[in-house]
Order: C-alpha cells, then structure tokens, then sequence
C-alpha cells in the first residue's frame, strides 16, 4: 500500500510542473497587470513597481526564479497584499476554512447518508417525496441565493443567528455557512445513497439476509451500508476538495476570513504569486484526496484489495 | 474629610460612568470593504485603506470633520513670499506609542523612504510638488539628502516646493505624508508594520489583523488629543458583498456602511429615514473619446455624441441615487476654484441639443444610409451597464448604432492607457482638493489622458497656472484651460459622483463631505 501512495505521488510531481508552467505563462498572456486599475499610476512609478516584483526581467527569467523559489518551499510575495507572503495568506485562511469546510463536509455526509437510506427504505412514501423535492431545492437554488435568503430569515426576521462574520468562532456564527455550503451536497449523497441502496437491498445476498430471518435494522446496517456507500465514496473526494478549498460565494456573503477567495480575486486582480500558489495548492490538496479515497476504496471493497 | 468623601464618591462615579460607557460605546463596527494591502501607509492606495492608516497615524496637517485640512502635528507654520518654502513647528510632547518622541527627522526619513525608488510607493505621485522629489523617485538623483525636506532641529521642518502649490497643506494631510517610527522602520525593516510590531502616531493603534476579516484598533494613549476620543477603537471590517453588508447593518452588526447597492436606495429611504446619505463627491464619471481616431477626431462628431446625453436622467433615473449632471470638467467646490467652466450649450432644451447633434452628425457626412458606429466599453459593473445601455439608446435615436463592450476592470484600464477605445467609461475622484487634479487628465503625453486629447494651448495655460503664485490668477488660467477643452469635447463628463453611506443614528459627528473622509477622532456613539 505504502509503495503504491509513494509511486501515486512520484507520478504527480510531473503534472504539478506541468500546471504549474502552464499557469504562469498563461497568466502573462492575460492583459492588464497587477497594477493596472482605476487609479492609473505614472510610469515612474509603475517601473519602481515592476523592478520591485522583478517584473521587468524577462519572463523566461521570471519564471526560473519563481521555479527556484517554489523548490525551495517559498511561494513568493503577493503582489497585491504587501504585507503578508502568499505561503503566510494560506496559512491563515487555511484553519478557517478547514474548520468551515470539515464541518460541512460532516453534515453533507451524516445528512445525506441518512435522508438517502430513508428514502430506499420508504420509497414512494411521502418521506420519500418530501426528500426528493429538498433535494430538487438544494440542487437548484444556487448559494448565492441561499445565502441571502436564510440570512434574511434566521438573521433579521428572526434574529436567531448572526448574519455574518466570523464572530468568536463559536457554533452560532457557523449554523448559516455550514447551511449553505452543505446543502447541494447533502442532496447529492442522498440521491446517490438512495439509488445505491435501492440497488443493493434489490441484490441476492440481501435476498439470502432476509430469508435467514434478519431484521432491516440488522440488514441495513451490517450488510447494505458499505456496499451501498461505494458510488457515494466516489463523490467525497471532489466534494472534500470542493469544500476544503473554501467557497468564494460563501465567504464574501458571510464575510468569512477563508482562502476562498483567493482563488477568484486573485486572479481578478492579477496577483501572480497568487494564483500559482493557489493553483499549487489545489493540486496538493486534490493529490491528497485522491489517495485518500484510492485507500478508501480498498478498504470498503475487498475486489479491489485483492488486486 | 468630607471633601475627600466627596471626592471618592465622584470618582466612583466616574469609574462607574466610565465602565458603562465602555459598555455601550466600546467599539465602532465599521464596514470596510475590501481587504487591506498593508498598513504602511507608503504602500496603500485604497480608500478602505485610508479609512484604517488615516486613523493610526497622523501628518503635519490632518482633516477636520469636513476633510478641511488642520494642523496635525504641526501645530503652526509659515510660507515663504514666494510660496516655495513652508517652515513647520511640531506640537510639544508627540509621541510615537511606543513613547518614543516623533521628530522632525522622522518627517524627513518618511519623505526620502516614499521618494526611494526602492520602495516602490504607488502613490509617491502625490508628493511630487516637493523639490527633487520626482527626480529620486525616477532614479536620476540618487542622493535622498538632495530631497526638499530638511529637519532644522527637532521640532522645525522646512520643505521647500518645485513651484507654488496652492493645495499643498491639503497634500500633507494624505496618507503618502505621514511619518513613520525611523527607529523602528530601520530595526525591523519589512516587517516593522506587523501587528506586534508597528508604531503609530494617529489617535488610535491597530490591535488585530485577521486578513479577510477585519482589522482593529484601540486609542492611542499617547496622542495628544487621546482624551477627547469619544470612540475606544475602530473594528474595520473586509466585505466586498454590499447586500450582505447591508443585512449585516439591520441586524446592528454593522454602525457604517461605507457603501450600498445603488438599488436599495429607494428601499432604505423608507425602512432607514435618514440613516442613508448620498452626498455630493469630488469625483467625475465620463466617457473617454478617442481624439485620434477617425471619424472621432473631428469635434463635432465628439459634440454630437456629448450633446445628445441626457444627463438629467442618468442620476435620478438609471442609477436612482440622483447623481447630479455634470456639464463641466472640474466638479464644483473644489478649493481654490470658485466656478468651474461649462460646456457653452448647458442650458439648450435636450430637444434643441438633439436637433444641434443631429445636424453636427450629418455635417460630418452620418445619416440613416450612413450610420456613425462605434463601440462603447465599460469595465464589468452592474452600474457602468445601466449607464452604458442607457446612453446607447439616446445615441440610438439620433442614429448612431453602438456596440457594448465590457470587460474585467485590469483589462478595462490596461487597454484605456494604450489608447484603444472608440469610446469608453472612466472614472477621477480627486486625490487633493484642486482643479488641476482633473485638468491634467487632459494634459499631452500621459498615460491616463485616455482620449489622448492633444492641444498646446491647453498644456501651456496649465503650465501658465502652476507656475503662478496668485491665486485668482491662477483659478482663472486653469479655467481658460477647462474651457478650451470643454469646446473641443476633449471627453464626455456625464455626472459628478455622489459618496455613499449609511450611518445608524446612535452615531454622532458624521459630516458629509467631497472628499468622503471621516476620521473615526470625530465621531462619537449614542446609545
């Protein structure tokens, strides 16, 4: 297993570099600069800049510091927030959007799993329905909209939760976010854990289970769920990834200190460090889950250890 | 005896006071909007930005309540006759808040460290009316100690000017002039300004940065007006969502909203009475018009599309905050600038105007089998849409036909500077309170003159004005400038702007002001 993880990541490295160069050289083929804006600066000045950032060697020169830079663990500078390095932003955004997207990460699967094994057990019954038509809710309202709408009701008609911030970190400043970020999730897991399980309880050994004289509670727990959760598995892994690289849309609304949105307005504002150490870290972390849920599946399906 | 009883009971009362004042007026939740850069002031260049260093630190001269420059720590000074040489006296007793004296020296490290090329201040511009200054800032003069600002002793600054600058002790209220703690800027180099580091002089220090979040601050014990602080600190929050802020403002999580979604206006005068403001702005919105390009360069064809805006309805109308009508370059109320030029057919009925545009367009050679086209871009912005769509259909009836275009605002801007428009959306706020701030948009041979107007003479009246020291004569060779540019439709100026925000009632001192600054020393809570 362990040599198998190390040729996994060997076999990454490659495509990292090659994302990595990529993304560079496209960037720079984007027009306007990182200090381009309403505020047009004098040439002067704009060179002062450039000389500062090193944006006036040539770019094949740029790029074989930013590589020297990168092997040597530095992520470079931000162009656009002075005083903290790129490496340094992510650091602190990273435990905050951990602590958001972990937590969404558990309710879409507590919530999802259990709504979907309730409609494979009650299926076309109202239960059923009344999922089926939350799940169509959560699949088509988009967050954006979400977001506004529960901070309208829980926030100020009924002043329950505050609207936004991330206040002390306590659970009543995370209730909203969570919401909305878990929410298009809960509803996948549950359709996909619904069908699976449909199909499942359909199959012959749950068949042989139940002529034996065992109970759903029993067939259903120690038969059903693990080969029920294959397909749902699958989905995890973007779906961490999804979340562990925070939301855009729910930071800004919630005004949470996430890296979210450093993937978009980075590049919006063309802070090339930036984006390479956004991108750098999206892969890392992707690569991660990936093995995570390579293992995941060995563990649940035993015709994958075997090979 | 019994005065000293008296005197504990009033101390008591005091402390109790004191105690449930801090309850109530702790501290100002203030919506920000975007994520500060830094807290160098030498490296900031947002307004959100200025909102946070402005109340940290302090120049020689600061605002009042109405962003009116006043002796900050300088508490008096003197101008040479030929307005070159200013002589600053420094306020007894200031302190950094480490309690380290603040010194003339310190003035004139700050200044040589905004002119070090080095240091790649993106706003150095700013100062450029100091002697020498632009020349360090562009490399040529390599020695800082040639620089105009020179530390007499201690407490006496004298710095000496290229030319007469009328608004210059409004300069030195901005942020690019303030002093920073040599003795800790030197020691720590780059990191002098993280938050367990950084010394201030303003009236309140930061405490936290959470970046993404908010940044906070507390009073400055060591301000020399510490006592008169009404409010324990500042909480500036970073939210880019306007929407979300605005919830945030009715749950009370929020005291100021430094900006609102234009379409909650209306809305918020009925649910908010008074607690929305939209004030007049020392900004300009226009259109750049390529004065190179055919058929643009002809100034009728400018004049025609000029003409045929109806202004009046883009304020109250397209943008339901009542923007006012711009007919002139120079926004009103900027100093030293009693009325601004206008164009000479402001007040021609808006028929009369079409009519007029529509004979300018075919004296050009444009009519329905010929139709002028151009293309109209604007940066991505729900607003600059409204306006652009707007202003497309009154050129669509006098038979223009108008391609929108829009893009991203890096894109917008980067294109602009390199000339390439037909007709695009631009936006000045003034940096300092004079009419030469928006005139030299207008100036040959730079980047942001967009249009890429060109006329000597209007160059030279600029040169004209900034060399002369009177300032009657002065306003009027700038307005001759204006003029001059106004006839020639050198660009569209279509509404002034207007500053949006909103303030809850239990906040006292908030005076509404052109430059939309207001210093958190001048405010106070009520509950």
């Amino acid at each position: 297993m362990l040599t198998y993880a190390f040729k996994r990541t060997l076999t990454a490295l490659p495509v990292l570099w090659i994302a990595i160069t990529v993304c560079f050289f496209v960037l720079r083929l984007a027009p306007g600069g990182p200090f381009d804006g309403e505020r047009p600066m004098p040439a002067g000045i704009k060179a002062n800049l450039d000389a500062h950032y090193n944006l006036d060697k040539p770019l094949i020169q740029q790029y074989a510091i930013y590589i020297g830079d990168v092997l040597q663990g530095d992520l470079g500078p931000s162009f656009t927030t002075e005083d903290f390095s790129v490496a340094e932003q992510i650091s602190i955004g990273l435990p905050y959007t951990l602590i958001l997207g972990g937590a969404a990460f558990v309710v879409s699967i507590v919530f999802g799993v259990l709504a979907g094994i309730i409609g494979a057990l009650k299926r076309n019954s109202w239960s059923d329905h009344t999922l089926a038509a939350l799940v169509l809710l959560g699949l088509v309202i988009p967050n954006f909209l979400m977001a506004p709408i529960l901070q309208l009701l829980f926030g100020i008609e009924l002043a329950w939760l505050p609207v936004g911030g991330w206040g002390d970190g306590s659970l009543r400043y995370l209730v909203l976010p969570v919401a909305v970020l878990s929410f298009p999730h809960i509803a996948r897991i549950s359709r996909l854990m619904r069908g699976a399980m449909i199909e499942v309880l359909a199959s012959n050994f749950i068949r042989t289970a139940r002529s034996k004289g065992l109970g759903s509670t029993p067939i259903v727990m120690r038969h059903a769920l693990r080969p029920s959760l294959m397909p749902v598995m699958s989905y995890l892994g973007p779906a961490a990834g999804y979340l562990l690289t925070g939301s855009l849309v729910v930071e800004q609304i919630f005004g949470l200190p996430g890296i979210g949105r450093y993937f978009i307005n980075a590049a919006l504002n063309r802070d090339y460090g930036m984006v390479l150490g956004t991108v750098i870290f999206y892969m890392v972390i992707i690569l991660i889950l990936n093995l995570i849920v390579d293992l995941l599946y060995a563990w649940l399906d035993p015709r994958v250890r075997a090979q | 005896m019994q005065i000293l009883n008296f005197k504990k009971v009033l101390a008591g009362m005091t402390l109790g006071c004191m105690m449930t004042g801090s309850v109530f007026a702790a501290t100002l939740n203030l919506h920000n909007g975007g994520d500060a850069s830094s807290l160098d002031p030498q490296k900031v260049s947002g307004d959100w930005e200025n909102r946070i260093v402005g109340d940290i630190f302090e120049g020689l001269t600061t605002e009042d309540a109405h962003a009116e420059p006043i002796p900050g720590q300088a508490e008096s000074w003197e101008i040479s006759d030929d307005g070159l040489t200013y002589t600053f006296k420094l306020r007894d007793g200031i302190q950094w808040s480490d309690g380290e004296p603040v010194t003339a020296e310190d003035f004139v490290y700050s200044f040589q460290r905004l002119m070090n090329p080095e240091t790649a201040a993106n706003y150095a511009y700013l100062q450029f009316a100091i002697k020498n200054s632009e020349k360090i800032n562009s490399g040529e003069i390599t020695d800082f100690n040639e620089l105009g600002v020179k530390a007499i002793d201690d407490k006496t600054l004298e710095i000496t000017l290229e030319q007469p600058t009328p608004y210059f002790l409004g300069a030195l209220t901005h942020y690019t002039a303030y002093p920073l703690p040599k003795h800790v800027v030197e020691e720590k180099a780059g990191d002098w300004v993280r938050i367990d580091n950084i010394v201030t002089n303003g009236p309140y220090k930061p405490t936290e940065w959470v970046p993404g979040s908010h940044v906070l601050t507390t009073i400055n014990d060591k301000y020399y007006d510490a006592d008169k602080l009404a409010i324990d600190g500042v909480k500036f929050f970073t939210l880019e969502d306007q929407s979300a802020a605005l919830k945030r403002y009715r749950a009370g999580e929020f005291d100021i909203l430094t900006a609102f979604p234009t379409d909650q206006y209306e809305w918020m005068q009925e649910n908010l009475p008074g607690q929305a403001r939209a004030a007049p702005f020392a900004g300009l919105y226009y259109y750049a018009i390529n004065n190179q390009k055919a058929p643009f360069d002809n100034a009728d064809v400018r004049k025609a599309l000029s003409m045929s805006i109806v202004r009046e309805a883009i304020g109250p109308q397209v943008l339901g905050t009542g923007e006012i009508a711009a007919y002139s370059w120079v926004p009103p109320g900027m100093a030293n600038y009693p009325e601004p030029a206008t164009v000479a057919w402001k007040d021609l009925s808006q028929a009369d105007k079409n009519a007029e545009a529509k004979k300018l367009l075919e004296g050009a050679g444009y009519n329905a089998d010929n139709p002028l086209k151009l293309q109209l871009r604007y940066n991505t912005d729900e607003n600059h849409k409204r306006v652009a769509v707007a202003i497309a259909s009154m050129w669509k009836a006098l038979g223009v036909e108008v391609e929108l275009f829009n893009t991203e605002v890096k894109v917008h801007y980067a294109e602009l500077q390199e000339g390439q428009l037909d007709v695009a959306r631009a936006g000045w706020l003034a940096d300092y309170n004079d009419a030469d701030n928006f005139l030299n948009l207008l100036k040959g041979g730079i980047d942001y003159n967009y249009g890429r107007y060109q006329n000597d003479e209007f160059d030279k009246l600029l040169a004209e004005a900034n060399a002369n020291t009177d300032a009657k004569e002065r306003a009027a060779l700038l307005k001759k400038a204006e003029q001059i540019a106004l006839d020639e439709s050198a660009a569209i100026p279509i509404y002034y702007y207007l500053s949006r925000n909103v303030v809850s009632p239990k906040v006292k001192g908030f005076e509404d002001n052109a430059f939309d600054i207001h210093r958190t020393r001048w405010l106070s809570i009520e509950e």
